[in-house]
């Protein structure tokens, strides 16, 4: 999923995906143009960044309309934490950007000049007019009780510079401490004084109102688009000032690395070399200034130069590649990704199950529609009252649990019951899923708190816009559906129950009993087994019984025989 | 007096986000709403990251000739040439001109009965870098021409004045007669 213009020019060239089978001998890009698609020539291409090869490549095209996604030295190179760049978004997680170079296609070019039709116009034009209204309201009346990025729609990490809560609570270096206090006045004046100089313009993606993005204008690094939250990661986890993470963003973004891994992964290697488990020996010439230390690290690992080769597989493989007790520093990884760099006090259920069963690797991209934390008495009567995007059926016990989180009796970890926490982490992740399906950002609806695309207006929206009859069953079991493929696939790859564990240190306070329970109860909530595999039985209800005889087949679950014997 | 409907446009509050194209073709597509498409809107946003340069402009008159040279302005320090501004579907670039079939595409202000508020682009554009101005103008006396007139104009502009008036006059000398 990205952001930008990428993939509206695509569907108006007249397509909806474009699968890539197979590997090219030499570096080539994809030139799609109205139903014609070529493989062309990229040779000249190769070691040039992102956002150089679109401009290359739309001058050689003499169209400057394209749009074009493309990979950088890390694709080229085959970082694991690779992404794929559009312009002013990207593809970050999970190194798709290594899968581009691994086919040595450098970048897919798209321009389209065809209509997108609707099935009922008149219908559809209503409720897209609805939803804007929607979300302008939201855009003007912020939610009261909620830090200003999370407030109105969007991650608004650029159209602000209050970053004092995540500042003073979420870890710095590799994951590693939390720094109360650390946001004072001249901090915050500095942070602000920063972004103002650097900020040019507030930008957005494709026919969206809600300006997450921004154009920063640096000194040496000229003009870049960049999107939301990395102006936080790399600060923090270099110990260093926004202006640090300007300057690394635009250099990071050309290399084309996940600006969430890419940082932890250099505060990983950083931490070892301090702590005498990386030496000179292993990182010749690596400079004594910390923030240049961080250029050095980026420039090693996007070209898998020495040290870079090792870190170039992300801190989880980096980790046991380098042995020497270097495992241990690897304590933010789930699932062997970088999760969020935050360290908590005591065990949070709901935030337990969303981090151990979620698939998607990033907590932001399970989590929303519940609040983070519980809120401040006088606001969540307020946060309740017009919450209509509950699910039919649970909306009396959802705003019960809004209304009573956090008094007395009624905090984490053993509130609230198993079977409303399993309801609430469901419906999260049921929803990202949905967003993920018809390509809506997550920053207009699943992320959010009360956002405008919901289970109600979903249907609604689907339905006049293909003329495919939906309702909110139908979406939830296509949710489901997708939900349990993805499963499957990862069951195949080798997920085992064993990964669905937070890292150790995510919270102080643990409860590994409490904890099994938990799991061991929604894998059942899910009709999942004992291992976390969907069983056959529910995966017939979903229409997938080849999914379920595959699994069977490659032993994941057993026959109904063995089952009966 | 005639009113005048004008579209104001703040490049500062320009997001680049296309709403405006998009409302655009939707409401000139046929059936109305019942499609998509940029390319057949009659208003573009021209941008350009590198230049900070985002900038809605509405389709105006077609031109059969590009211009002869062109201007550069430079607004604080950015460089931009006279097309940028320009509202003409013109020889010289592809904007403005239906994807199909290669005809000129022209702002209507979203004409209609009943009439809209405002402009759809306009309501669109939630960030307000568009906005619906209606201002009244003087309305000259103009004379109404009429198809000879408007046919003689026209070979006067193309082969001057002279050449016309001799033309008539060899004519009316050489076909004496023949006209009534």
């Amino acid at each position: 999923m990205a952001g930008g213009f990428f993939a509206a020019e695509l569907k108006h060239s007249g397509y909806d995906k474009v699968i890539l089978r197979g590997k090219s001998p030499d570096w080539v890009y994809l030139w799609i143009h109205n139903g014609k698609v070529e493989l062309r020539d990229a040779s000249h291409l190769q070691g040039k960044g992102c956002y150089e090869t679109a401009e290359l490549i739309k001058q050689e095209l003499k169209d400057p309309k394209a749009q074009v996604a493309s990979i950088g030295l890390a694709g080229e190179n085959r970082v694991y934490f690779a992404s794929i760049e559009v312009e002013k978004s990207s593809c970050s997680r999970l190194g798709v950007g290594a899968i581009m170079g691994d086919k040595r296609i450098k970048a897919v070019a798209v321009r389209g000049t065809k209509d997108v039709n609707v099935a009922k116009p008149a219908e559809y034009f209503e409720l897209c007019t609805t939803m804007l209204e929607s979300m302008r309201h939201r855009l003007d009346n912020p939610l009261p009780g909620f830090d200003a990025m999370l407030a109105t729609l969007g991650p608004q990490a650029l159209s602000h510079s209050d970053d004092g809560f995540h500042i003073d609570n979420f870890a710095w270096g590799n994951a590693r401490e939390r720094k109360k206090g650390h946001w004072t006045k001249e901090y915050g004046e500095k942070w602000e004084s920063d972004q103002l100089q650097s900020m040019e313009r507030h930008i957005s993606c494709y026919n969206c109102p809600v300006k997450c993005g921004g154009i920063i204008k640096h000194p040496t690094l000229g003009r870049f688009p960049m999107k939301c939250y990395s102006k936080l990661t790399y600060p923090m986890a270099a110990y260093a000032d926004l202006d640090f993470g300007f300057r690394m963003i635009g250099i990071a973004q050309e290399h084309g690395v996940d600006g969430y891994t890419a940082p932890q992964v250099m505060a990983f290697a950083v931490e070892l070399y301090e702590d005498g488990i990386l030496t000179d020996e292993d990182m010749p010439g690596f400079p004594s200034d910390n923030e240049e230390r961080h250029f050095w690290l980026m420039e090693k690992i996007v070209r898998r130069e020495g040290i870079g080769e090792v870190l170039a597989d992300g801190v989880y493989w980096a980790a046991r590649r380098i042995g020497k007790g270097a495992e241990v520093y690897d304590h933010n990884t789930i699932k062997k990704n970088e999760q969020m760099f935050i360290k908590l006090g005591t065990l949070n259920p709901m935030y337990y199950l969303l981090y151990a069963t979620g698939e998607k690797l990033t907590i932001t991209q399970i989590e929303g529609g519940v609040p983070q934390a519980p809120l401040a008495p006088e606001d969540r009567k307020a946060y309740v009252k017009d919450w209509v995007q509950i699910p039919t059926g649970k909306e009396e016990r959802f705003k019960q649990f809004v209304l009573e989180w956090g008094d007395e009796g009624k905090k984490a970890p053993f509130w609230p019951d198993t079977d409303l926490l399993n309801e609430l982490v469901e419906w999260q992740e049921a929803m990202h899923y949905i967003d993920d399906a018809t390509g809506v950002c997550a920053g207009v609806s699943s992320f959010m708190p009360k956002p405008p695309y919901h289970i109600h207006n979903y249907p609604l929206m689907l339905s006049a816009a293909t003329g495919i009859d939906f309702d909110e069953d139908k979406l939830w079991k296509l949710a489901a559906r997708n939900r349990n493929l993805v499963r499957a696939i990862n069951i195949r790859r080798g997920l085992k129950k064993e990964d669905e564990h937070p890292p150790d240190d995510h919270w102080k306070k643990r409860f590994p009993e409490f904890e099994a329970e938990l799991l061991d109860n929604y894998y059942k909530f899910k009709r999942w087994n004992d291992q976390g595999v969907p069983t056959r039985e529910y995966l017939h209800e979903l229409d997938l019984d080849y999914v379920g005889e595959d699994l069977e087949q490659r032993g994941f679950l057993k026959s109904v025989e063995e089952a009966e014997a | 007096m005639k009113k005048v409907k004008t579209i104001k446009i703040d490049v500062d509050l320009c997001n680049g986000c296309r709403a405006c194209e998009v409302a655009c073709s939707a409401f000139h597509a046929e059936p109305k709403y019942s499609s998509t498409n940029p390319e057949k809107s009659n208003i573009r946003v021209l941008f350009d990251v590198k230049r900070n340069l985002y900038i809605p402009v509405m389709a105006g008159e077609y031109t059969d000739a590009e211009c002869m040279g062109r201007d550069q302005y430079i607004i604080d320090g950015t460089e931009y040439d006279e097309c940028t501004f320009c509202r003409a579907s013109c020889p010289a670039r592809d904007v403005f001109k239906d994807p199909d079939s290669g005809l000129p595409l022209k702002c209507d202000m979203c004409e209609e009965e009943p009439p809209l508020e405002e402009p759809l682009c306009v309501k669109w554009c939630i960030t307000d870098a568009l906005t619906y101005v209606e201002r009244e103008e003087e309305e000259e006396e103009e004379e109404k021409l009429d198809d000879v007139e408007i046919g003689l104009e026209a070979l006067a502009n193309k082969h001057g004045m002279k050449k016309i008036t001799d033309t008539l006059a060899r004519l009316s000398m050489s076909k004496k007669g023949e006209y009534v």
